[in-house]
Protein backbone atom coordinates (compact mmCIF):
# COMPACT_ATOMS: atom_id res chain seq x y z
CA UNK A 1 0.00 0.00 0.00
CA UNK A 2 1.27 3.46 -0.76
CA UNK A 3 0.21 6.94 0.22
CA UNK A 4 -2.19 8.78 -2.03
CA UNK A 5 -0.41 11.24 -4.32
CA UNK A 6 -2.96 13.59 -5.81
CA UNK A 7 -0.12 15.91 -6.87
CA UNK A 8 1.27 13.33 -9.30
CA UNK A 9 -1.29 14.70 -11.73
CA UNK A 10 0.48 18.09 -11.85
CA UNK A 11 2.71 18.23 -14.93
CA UNK A 12 6.29 19.46 -15.08
CA UNK A 13 7.09 19.09 -11.41
CA UNK A 14 8.48 16.59 -8.94
CA UNK A 15 6.99 17.01 -5.50
CA UNK A 16 9.54 16.28 -2.80
CA UNK A 17 7.55 13.85 -0.70
CA UNK A 18 8.72 11.32 1.88
CA UNK A 19 9.36 8.63 -0.71
CA UNK A 20 11.45 10.93 -2.89
CA UNK A 21 13.24 12.23 0.22
CA UNK A 22 14.14 8.65 1.07
CA UNK A 23 15.48 7.97 -2.43
CA UNK A 24 17.39 11.24 -2.47
CA UNK A 25 18.72 11.16 1.08
CA UNK A 26 22.40 10.60 0.32
CA UNK A 27 22.25 12.86 -2.73
CA UNK A 28 20.85 15.69 -0.64
CA UNK A 29 23.31 15.07 2.17
CA UNK A 30 26.14 15.34 -0.39
CA UNK A 31 24.69 18.62 -1.70
CA UNK A 32 24.37 19.90 1.86
CA UNK A 33 28.16 19.65 2.28
CA UNK A 34 28.56 22.29 -0.45
CA UNK A 35 27.62 24.92 2.13
CA UNK A 36 31.32 25.00 3.07
CA UNK A 37 33.81 26.79 0.87
CA UNK A 38 36.51 24.16 1.51
CA UNK A 39 34.10 21.42 0.38
CA UNK A 40 33.11 23.35 -2.73
CA UNK A 41 36.78 23.62 -3.67
CA UNK A 42 37.45 19.95 -2.99
CA UNK A 43 34.42 18.92 -5.06
CA UNK A 44 35.40 21.08 -8.04
CA UNK A 45 39.00 19.87 -7.87
CA UNK A 46 37.95 16.22 -8.32
CA UNK A 47 34.22 15.62 -8.59
CA UNK A 48 34.39 11.83 -8.90
CA UNK A 49 36.69 11.47 -5.92
CA UNK A 50 34.51 13.74 -3.79
CA UNK A 51 31.34 11.86 -4.78
CA UNK A 52 32.96 8.56 -3.85
CA UNK A 53 32.53 9.63 -0.22
CA UNK A 54 28.74 9.41 -0.49
CA UNK A 55 26.35 6.51 -1.04
CA UNK A 56 24.87 7.81 -4.28
CA UNK A 57 23.35 5.48 -6.84
CA UNK A 58 25.12 5.34 -10.17
CA UNK A 59 22.25 7.23 -11.79
CA UNK A 60 22.48 9.97 -9.18
CA UNK A 61 26.26 10.20 -9.55
CA UNK A 62 26.00 10.52 -13.32
CA UNK A 63 23.26 13.13 -13.05
CA UNK A 64 25.46 15.18 -10.72
CA UNK A 65 28.43 14.95 -13.10
CA UNK A 66 26.19 15.86 -16.05
CA UNK A 67 24.35 18.63 -14.14
CA UNK A 68 21.18 16.95 -15.38
CA UNK A 69 18.89 19.05 -13.20
CA UNK A 70 15.52 17.49 -13.95
CA UNK A 71 16.95 14.00 -13.57
CA UNK A 72 18.34 15.04 -10.19
CA UNK A 73 14.86 16.18 -9.15
CA UNK A 74 13.42 12.89 -10.35
CA UNK A 75 16.05 10.94 -8.38
CA UNK A 76 15.15 12.64 -5.13
CA UNK A 77 17.17 15.84 -5.16
CA UNK A 78 15.45 18.74 -3.44
CA UNK A 79 15.69 21.95 -5.39
CA UNK A 80 17.18 24.02 -2.55
CA UNK A 81 19.99 21.51 -2.17
CA UNK A 82 20.50 21.39 -5.95
CA UNK A 83 20.88 25.16 -5.88
CA UNK A 84 24.07 24.68 -3.86
CA UNK A 85 25.52 22.73 -6.78
CA UNK A 86 24.60 25.53 -9.18
CA UNK A 87 26.18 28.09 -6.83
CA UNK A 88 29.29 25.92 -6.54
CA UNK A 89 29.54 26.16 -10.32
CA UNK A 90 29.28 29.95 -10.03
CA UNK A 91 25.83 29.87 -11.65
CA UNK A 92 22.66 31.58 -10.53
CA UNK A 93 19.44 29.99 -9.38
CA UNK A 94 17.84 31.47 -12.47
CA UNK A 95 20.36 29.65 -14.65
CA UNK A 96 19.44 26.33 -13.05
CA UNK A 97 15.71 27.01 -13.31
CA UNK A 98 16.02 27.94 -16.99
CA UNK A 99 17.87 24.68 -17.68
CA UNK A 100 15.02 22.76 -16.06
CA UNK A 101 12.55 24.41 -18.44
CA UNK A 102 14.67 23.81 -21.55
CA UNK A 103 14.79 27.56 -22.21
CA UNK A 104 17.88 29.72 -22.47
CA UNK A 105 18.50 31.89 -19.45
CA UNK A 106 17.62 34.99 -21.54
CA UNK A 107 14.30 33.46 -22.66
CA UNK A 108 13.50 32.50 -19.11
CA UNK A 109 14.28 35.97 -17.74
CA UNK A 110 12.14 37.52 -20.50
CA UNK A 111 9.23 35.22 -19.66
CA UNK A 112 9.45 36.32 -16.02
CA UNK A 113 9.66 40.00 -16.99
CA UNK A 114 6.45 39.50 -18.95
CA UNK A 115 4.72 38.23 -15.82
CA UNK A 116 5.83 34.61 -15.70
CA UNK A 117 4.32 31.39 -16.98
CA UNK A 118 0.51 31.27 -16.99
CA UNK A 119 -1.00 28.34 -15.11
CA UNK A 120 -3.26 27.76 -18.14
CA UNK A 121 -2.37 24.36 -19.54
CA UNK A 122 -0.17 23.47 -16.57
CA UNK A 123 -2.72 22.50 -13.93
CA UNK A 124 -3.02 18.82 -14.75
CA UNK A 125 -1.64 16.28 -17.15
CA UNK A 126 -4.91 16.11 -19.07
CA UNK A 127 -4.98 19.91 -19.41
CA UNK A 128 -1.35 19.79 -20.56
CA UNK A 129 -2.15 17.29 -23.30
CA UNK A 130 -4.80 19.61 -24.75
CA UNK A 131 -2.28 22.43 -25.05
CA UNK B 1 1.39 43.19 28.88
CA UNK B 2 2.98 42.09 25.63
CA UNK B 3 0.81 42.67 22.57
CA UNK B 4 0.87 41.55 18.97
CA UNK B 5 -0.01 44.77 17.20
CA UNK B 6 0.38 43.92 13.52
CA UNK B 7 1.40 41.43 10.90
CA UNK B 8 3.55 41.72 7.81
CA UNK B 9 3.29 39.36 4.86
CA UNK B 10 6.27 39.38 2.53
CA UNK B 11 8.07 37.24 0.01
CA UNK B 12 11.61 36.16 0.87
CA UNK B 13 13.10 35.48 -2.57
CA UNK B 14 16.89 35.04 -2.21
CA UNK B 15 17.65 37.08 -5.34
CA UNK B 16 16.26 40.15 -3.51
CA UNK B 17 18.93 39.80 -0.85
CA UNK B 18 21.60 39.21 -3.48
CA UNK B 19 20.49 42.37 -5.33
CA UNK B 20 21.03 44.44 -2.16
CA UNK B 21 24.27 42.70 -1.23
CA UNK B 22 25.73 43.21 -4.71
CA UNK B 23 24.67 46.84 -5.04
CA UNK B 24 22.08 46.15 -7.76
CA UNK B 25 19.02 47.58 -6.02
CA UNK B 26 19.08 50.68 -8.26
CA UNK B 27 19.11 48.71 -11.50
CA UNK B 28 15.96 48.91 -13.65
CA UNK B 29 15.13 45.24 -12.94
CA UNK B 30 15.04 45.82 -9.18
CA UNK B 31 14.09 49.47 -8.75
CA UNK B 32 10.28 48.97 -8.89
CA UNK B 33 10.45 46.23 -6.28
CA UNK B 34 12.45 48.22 -3.76
CA UNK B 35 10.33 51.33 -4.41
CA UNK B 36 7.29 49.21 -3.59
CA UNK B 37 8.72 48.34 -0.18
CA UNK B 38 9.44 51.96 0.81
CA UNK B 39 6.05 52.48 2.51
CA UNK B 40 6.51 49.26 4.50
CA UNK B 41 9.96 50.43 5.59
CA UNK B 42 8.52 53.74 6.75
CA UNK B 43 5.69 51.94 8.54
CA UNK B 44 7.99 49.68 10.52
CA UNK B 45 10.38 52.56 11.33
CA UNK B 46 7.41 54.41 12.85
CA UNK B 47 5.96 51.32 14.53
CA UNK B 48 9.28 50.38 16.20
CA UNK B 49 8.42 46.85 17.33
CA UNK B 50 10.36 45.47 20.30
CA UNK B 51 10.18 41.94 18.96
CA UNK B 52 9.47 40.35 15.59
CA UNK B 53 8.25 36.77 15.49
CA UNK B 54 9.46 35.76 12.05
CA UNK B 55 7.69 32.84 10.41
CA UNK B 56 9.75 31.47 7.55
CA UNK B 57 11.12 28.26 6.18
CA UNK B 58 14.63 26.96 6.15
CA UNK B 59 15.87 25.91 2.70
CA UNK B 60 18.11 22.96 3.59
CA UNK B 61 20.54 25.23 5.42
CA UNK B 62 19.93 25.08 9.19
CA UNK B 63 18.46 21.61 8.91
CA UNK B 64 19.99 19.00 6.69
CA UNK B 65 17.96 15.93 5.84
CA UNK B 66 18.57 13.99 9.03
CA UNK B 67 15.84 15.81 10.92
CA UNK B 68 12.92 17.73 9.43
CA UNK B 69 10.90 19.55 12.11
CA UNK B 70 7.44 20.73 11.12
CA UNK B 71 7.43 23.72 13.52
CA UNK B 72 10.79 24.77 15.01
CA UNK B 73 11.11 27.70 17.37
CA UNK B 74 14.47 29.43 17.67
CA UNK B 75 15.29 29.73 21.37
CA UNK B 76 18.94 30.88 21.12
CA UNK B 77 20.24 34.34 22.05
CA UNK B 78 21.63 34.71 18.58
CA UNK B 79 21.45 33.13 15.17
CA UNK B 80 24.40 33.27 12.75
CA UNK B 81 23.86 33.82 9.04
CA UNK B 82 24.15 30.66 6.90
CA UNK B 83 26.48 30.19 3.94
CA UNK B 84 23.97 28.79 1.45
CA UNK B 85 26.56 27.98 -1.17
CA UNK B 86 27.84 31.38 -2.25
CA UNK B 87 29.09 32.78 1.08
CA UNK B 88 27.02 34.12 3.99
CA UNK B 89 25.01 37.29 3.37
CA UNK B 90 26.82 40.32 4.83
CA UNK B 91 24.03 41.17 7.25
CA UNK B 92 24.07 41.49 11.05
CA UNK B 93 23.74 38.47 13.28
CA UNK B 94 20.14 37.97 14.37
CA UNK B 95 19.54 38.57 18.09
CA UNK B 96 16.88 36.36 19.62
CA UNK B 97 14.85 36.59 22.80
CA UNK B 98 15.42 33.29 24.62
CA UNK B 99 13.23 34.08 27.64
CA UNK B 100 10.20 34.93 25.54
CA UNK B 101 10.90 32.05 23.16
CA UNK B 102 10.99 29.65 26.13
CA UNK B 103 7.67 31.06 27.32
CA UNK B 104 6.22 30.55 23.83
CA UNK B 105 7.40 26.94 23.71
CA UNK B 106 5.94 26.16 27.11
CA UNK B 107 2.64 27.85 26.36
CA UNK B 108 2.33 26.34 22.87
CA UNK B 109 3.15 22.79 23.89
CA UNK B 110 0.65 22.92 26.76
CA UNK B 111 -1.80 24.37 24.23
CA UNK B 112 -1.22 21.14 22.23
CA UNK B 113 1.14 22.43 19.53
CA UNK B 114 4.16 20.13 19.54
CA UNK B 115 6.98 22.56 18.87
CA UNK B 116 10.57 21.58 18.22
CA UNK B 117 12.99 23.56 20.39
CA UNK B 118 16.08 24.77 18.56
CA UNK B 119 18.96 26.07 20.66
CA UNK B 120 21.48 26.43 17.88
CA UNK B 121 20.57 27.39 14.36
CA UNK B 122 21.89 29.29 11.38
CA UNK B 123 19.35 31.39 9.52
CA UNK B 124 19.10 31.65 5.76
CA UNK B 125 17.53 33.99 3.19
CA UNK B 126 14.04 32.95 4.30
CA UNK B 127 14.62 34.96 7.46
CA UNK B 128 17.17 37.59 6.39
CA UNK B 129 15.56 38.80 3.15
CA UNK B 130 12.38 39.97 4.94
CA UNK B 131 14.58 41.81 7.47
CA UNK B 132 16.47 43.51 4.64
CA UNK B 133 13.23 44.46 2.88
CA UNK B 134 11.71 46.00 6.00
CA UNK B 135 14.73 47.36 7.86
CA UNK B 136 17.19 48.04 5.04
CA UNK B 137 20.91 47.59 5.76
CA UNK B 138 21.55 48.71 9.36
CA UNK B 139 24.68 47.76 11.31
CA UNK B 140 22.44 45.93 13.79
CA UNK B 141 18.84 44.81 13.42
CA UNK B 142 16.68 47.23 15.41
CA UNK B 143 14.76 44.63 17.43
CA UNK B 144 14.91 41.14 18.78
CA UNK B 145 13.76 38.37 16.48
CA UNK B 146 12.25 35.00 17.31
CA UNK B 147 12.55 32.66 14.33
CA UNK B 148 9.75 30.18 13.73
CA UNK B 149 10.79 27.78 10.99
CA UNK B 150 8.03 25.82 9.24
CA UNK B 151 8.74 22.81 7.07
CA UNK B 152 7.45 23.51 3.58
CA UNK B 153 10.27 21.72 1.79
CA UNK B 154 9.25 18.10 2.26
CA UNK B 155 5.63 17.29 1.43
CA UNK B 156 3.37 17.61 3.29
CA UNK B 157 3.81 20.99 4.87
CA UNK B 158 1.45 21.63 7.78
CA UNK B 159 -1.95 22.67 6.44
CA UNK B 160 -2.96 26.31 6.23
CA UNK B 161 -5.60 25.60 8.84
CA UNK B 162 -3.06 24.14 11.25
CA UNK B 163 -0.79 27.13 10.71
CA UNK B 164 -3.68 29.53 11.31
CA UNK B 165 -4.52 27.77 14.57
CA UNK B 166 -0.87 27.90 15.66
CA UNK B 167 -0.95 31.65 15.03
CA UNK B 168 -3.99 31.92 17.30
CA UNK B 169 -2.14 29.97 19.99
CA UNK B 170 0.84 32.31 19.67
CA UNK B 171 -1.50 35.24 20.28
CA UNK B 172 -2.78 33.57 23.46
CA UNK B 173 0.79 32.88 24.58
CA UNK B 174 1.88 36.48 24.06
CA UNK B 175 -1.11 37.78 26.03
CA UNK B 176 0.16 35.94 29.09
CA UNK B 177 3.62 37.56 28.99
CA UNK B 178 3.65 40.48 31.40
CA UNK B 179 6.43 42.60 30.01
CA UNK B 180 5.32 45.67 28.04
CA UNK B 181 6.25 44.73 24.47
CA UNK B 182 5.09 45.63 20.98
CA UNK B 183 5.31 42.58 18.78
CA UNK B 184 4.94 42.28 15.01
CA UNK B 185 4.57 38.89 13.33
CA UNK B 186 6.05 38.34 9.88
CA UNK B 187 4.61 35.65 7.62
CA UNK B 188 7.02 35.11 4.76
CA UNK B 189 7.48 33.23 1.48
CA UNK B 190 5.29 33.03 -1.59
CA UNK B 191 3.52 34.37 -3.38
CA UNK B 192 2.76 32.24 -6.44
CA UNK B 193 5.92 30.59 -7.68
CA UNK B 194 7.32 27.40 -9.09
CA UNK B 195 11.08 27.18 -9.08
CA UNK B 196 11.79 23.68 -10.31
CA UNK B 197 11.14 21.39 -13.24
CA UNK B 198 9.77 22.16 -16.71
CA UNK B 199 6.94 24.15 -15.10
CA UNK B 200 9.34 26.63 -13.43
CA UNK B 201 8.38 30.27 -13.71
CA UNK B 202 4.68 29.72 -13.10
CA UNK B 203 2.87 32.65 -11.49
CA UNK B 204 -0.81 33.26 -10.85
CA UNK B 205 -1.62 36.93 -10.12
CA UNK B 206 -5.38 36.24 -9.84
CA UNK B 207 -4.76 33.63 -7.14
CA UNK B 208 -2.38 35.96 -5.32
CA UNK B 209 -4.73 38.97 -5.41
CA UNK B 210 -7.62 36.87 -4.11
CA UNK B 211 -5.35 35.64 -1.32
CA UNK B 212 -4.36 39.20 -0.40
CA UNK B 213 -8.00 40.33 -0.48
CA UNK B 214 -9.22 37.58 1.79
CA UNK B 215 -6.34 37.67 4.22
CA UNK B 216 -8.07 40.50 6.07
CA UNK B 217 -11.70 39.75 5.17
CA UNK B 218 -12.08 35.99 5.21
CA UNK B 219 -8.95 34.14 6.33
CA UNK B 220 -11.09 31.14 7.28
CA UNK B 221 -11.77 30.56 3.60
CA UNK B 222 -8.06 30.64 2.87
CA UNK B 223 -7.48 27.97 5.53
CA UNK B 224 -9.51 25.58 3.38
CA UNK B 225 -7.14 25.79 0.41
CA UNK B 226 -5.61 22.32 0.17
CA UNK B 227 -1.88 21.71 -0.35
CA UNK B 228 -2.57 20.32 -3.83
CA UNK B 229 -4.61 23.41 -4.73
CA UNK B 230 -1.69 25.70 -3.84
CA UNK B 231 0.67 23.59 -5.93
CA UNK B 232 -1.69 23.19 -8.87
CA UNK B 233 -2.91 26.79 -9.08
CA UNK B 234 0.04 28.80 -7.89
CA UNK B 235 3.15 26.62 -8.25
CA UNK B 236 4.77 23.90 -6.15
CA UNK B 237 6.51 26.41 -3.88
CA UNK B 238 3.41 28.57 -3.37
CA UNK B 239 2.69 26.20 -0.48
CA UNK B 240 4.82 28.70 1.47
CA UNK B 241 1.70 30.86 1.73
CA UNK B 242 0.57 28.74 4.68
CA UNK B 243 3.12 30.79 6.65
CA UNK B 244 1.13 33.94 5.87
CA UNK B 245 -1.88 32.20 7.44
CA UNK B 246 0.17 31.49 10.55
CA UNK B 247 0.87 35.23 10.77
CA UNK B 248 -2.79 36.04 10.14
CA UNK B 249 -3.94 33.72 12.92
CA UNK B 250 -1.75 35.61 15.39
CA UNK B 251 -3.50 38.92 14.67
CA UNK B 252 -6.93 38.18 16.14
CA UNK B 253 -10.23 38.32 14.28
CA UNK B 254 -10.25 41.97 13.17
CA UNK B 255 -7.51 43.61 11.18
CA UNK B 256 -7.11 46.67 9.04
CA UNK B 257 -5.06 46.44 5.87
CA UNK B 258 -2.79 49.47 5.81
CA UNK B 259 -0.50 48.64 2.89
CA UNK B 260 -0.26 46.29 -0.05
CA UNK B 261 2.26 45.84 -2.83
CA UNK B 262 2.43 43.23 -5.58
CA UNK B 263 5.10 42.79 -8.20
CA UNK B 264 6.37 40.28 -10.77
CA UNK B 265 9.15 39.23 -11.07
CA UNK B 266 11.89 38.70 -8.56
CA UNK B 267 13.89 35.93 -10.20
CA UNK B 268 11.24 33.17 -10.52
CA UNK B 269 8.65 34.52 -8.08
CA UNK B 270 5.67 36.81 -7.72
CA UNK B 271 6.36 39.14 -4.80
CA UNK B 272 3.75 40.30 -2.33
CA UNK B 273 3.83 42.55 0.69
CA UNK B 274 0.92 43.33 2.99
CA UNK B 275 0.64 45.07 6.35
CA UNK B 276 -2.27 44.27 8.63
CA UNK B 277 -2.82 46.14 11.89
CA UNK B 278 -4.78 44.50 14.71
CA UNK B 279 -8.05 46.22 15.55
Amino acid sequence: MSAEKPYDDIPGTWIFDAQRARAGYHLNQFLYTLMKESNRKAFLADERAYLAGFKLTEAQRNAVLDRDWNRLLELGGVVYALAKLAFTDGKSYQFMASKMTGMSEREYVDMMLKGGRSPEGWRSRSEREKH
Amino acid sequence: MARIIAGVGTSHTPAIGAAVDNGKADQPYWRPLFAGYEPAKRWIAETRPDVVILVYNDHANAFDFRVIPTFALGCADEFPIADEGWGARPVPVVKGYPELAAHLVQSLVLDEFDMTVVNEMQVDHGLTVPLTLLFGSPSEWPCRIIPLAVNVVQYPAPTGRRCYHLGQAIRRAIESWEEELKIVVFGTGGMSHQIQGPRAGLTNPAFDQAFLNELSRDPERLTRITPVEYMREAGAEAIELVMWLLMRGALGPKVQEVYRFYHIPASSTAVGNIILECR
